[in-house]
């Protein structure tokens, strides 16, 4: 794009941007821009207009096209058992702590359609943890939530799965969780027993319940830094006295007002536990 | 006298994208830039996806200017490369600030050559000059375009002289291009900017 027509594009997509909040509350503002250009640029070839402003006359009288628009707005990227040192990570430094609760609740945001929570299950029931935890998955993206309430992933996937469960330190074998029919792997009932899915938002919800663990991955690198702060601080907020904070391998606590609140466990994988305000030594 | 002299301070950014062969041509590249060079370098060579990068690691001793892996909103300095991270993509964005993304591949490739070229010609515009290396595929070529609409410059590496000349024969194809050179022309080129 030349600078003028560059120039057009960041005004529509800005007012696209506050059309949608202000119509259907959903608040994209706080997203960063590089990406949110790219996947808008996606959106008009999928849905043949020549601007963002088309584009927006269509999101504002046809609400079938927010739900479309949203699979633009946001990635639905994601794998079971993704970066499986982090879960290594986990098994070392988390899990030993969280079995010295009764009960356990952990925090999955921006679940996407289900491959985190699902890890995140598979995980607590090799270590004997899953029974007592209840695991809040959440997102914005209805769909997603849709998909990931059924638990039903391609069979092709499964392979590149199974490795990663398999590098990530687990003592059981994938195929133990699914049952295979027509192409599909369909997830064992049992592990979402333990799982609630929610629509929840980073960007305007607040928190909900107070958790051990909050697992939030590849999800804040799509937020600028004031909106990363708002994220953050929400986790700071629903976590217990030393809680744990798990983030995506290329994401940092380091830019945030928050990160004072917070202690390296696991600098690499990206692992943090909540400071002790009390004072304990931490 | 250097014949790439004109260009002389019209360039802040330089995006290289490379894949197949690409390490070779980068260590006769990368190398040449001159510690005083203010340009920013921003890389995306095709590297597997599912292991650690050692990119930074083979430049750094090699290169006179700071060779870092690329940080989620790190601010952009010059004088400084930057390599794309296995499975992200790397783009630029307003600060000018880093910005990594887990979006789906691009051109089979995660991080793509489209996607830094084109995030580069939305924040540099004039004043950004893409490269396209040796490779066996087309990511590049419609970047290198982007850049070219927005007013930056395009050099494609002579395909008779690339490793593998798909991907800057693809670049070439794609539309009209400023410089197409050897590997040593497209360093003295750098040198000048
Ligand atoms: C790339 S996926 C990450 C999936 C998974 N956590 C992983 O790492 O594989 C990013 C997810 O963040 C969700 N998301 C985006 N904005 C959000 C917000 N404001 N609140 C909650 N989730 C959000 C998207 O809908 C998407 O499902």
């Amino acid at each position: 794009m030349s600078a003028s027509e560059l120039q057009d594009f960041d005004i529509e997509l800005q007012l696209l941007i506050d059309a949608i909040y202000l119509k259907y509350h959903y608040d994209f503002r706080g997203y960063a821009q590089a990406s949110l250009r790219r996947r808008m640029r996606a959106a008009l070839l999928r849905f043949n207009c020549s601007s963002l402003s088309q584009l927006q006359d269509r999101v504002l009288r046809e609400p079938a096209m927010l739900t479309a628009m949203m699979d633009f707005l946001t990635v639905q990227v994601s794998d079971m058992f993704r970066d499986p040192a982090y879960y290594q990570a986990l098994r070392r430094h988390v899990v030993p702590m969280l079995r010295t609760y009764p009960s356990l609740k952990i925090w999955i945001a921006g679940c996407s359609t289900g491959e985190e929570a699902y890890s995140m299950a598979i995980l607590l029931r090799e270590e004997g943890l899953l029974d007592r935890t209840l695991i809040y998955a959440t997102d914005i993206n209805g769909q997603a939530l849709q998909k990931a309430e059924a638990g039903i992933y391609d069979l092709d996937r499964i392979a590149g799965f199974t490795e990663n469960h398999r590098r990530s330190g687990g003592s059981s074998s994938l195929s133990d969780y699914y049952m295979a029919a027509y192409g599909r792997a369909v997830f064992d009932k049992s592990l979402r027993r333990n799982i609630v899915f929610s629509d929840h938002s980073l960007a305007t919800d607040s928190v909900f319940a107070e958790v051990q663990l909050v697992s939030c991955r590849n999800v804040l690198i799509y937020f600028n830094r004031s909106l990363q702060d708002r994220a953050i601080g929400l986790f700071r907020d629903a976590l217990c006295r030393k809680g744990f904070l798990g983030i995506g391998a290329k994401e940092s606590l380091r830019f945030s007002d928050h990160s004072n609140d917070f202690v390296d466990v696991d600098r690499e994988y990206r692992l943090y536990q909540k400071k002790d305000r009390a004072g304990d030594g931490l | 006298m250097n014949r790439y002299e004109s260009l002389e301070g019209r360039i802040d950014a330089v995006v290289i994208g490379a894949s197949a062969g690409g390490i070779e041509a980068l260590t006769q590249l990368l190398p040449q830039l001159p510690a005083s060079s203010k340009l920013t370098v921003l890389v995306v060579l095709h590297v597997p996806r599912d292991r650690p990068s050692l990119l930074v690691d083979i430049f750094r001793p090699r290169c006179r200017l700071h060779v870092a892996e690329s940080q989620d909103k790190d601010p952009i300095q010059p004088g400084t490369v930057y390599f794309a991270p296995p499975d992200y993509h790397l783009m630029v964005d307003i600060g000018p600030q880093i910005a990594l993304s887990a979006d789906e591949l691009v051109n089979f490739s995660r991080p793509s050559i489209d996607v830094l070229f084109e995030s580069a010609a939305d924040l540099y515009q004039r004043r950004v000059l893409g490269i396209v290396l040796s490779g066996g595929n087309h990511d590049g070529a419609a970047g290198l375009q982007a850049i070219v609409r927005a007013g930056g410059l395009a050099v494609v590496q002579s395909p008779d002289q690339a490793a593998v000349d798909i991907m800057p024969r693809a670049a070439i194809a794609a539309g009209s291009v400023d410089y197409v050179l050897p590997l040593d022309q497209i360093a003295e080129l750098l040198a000048a900017l």
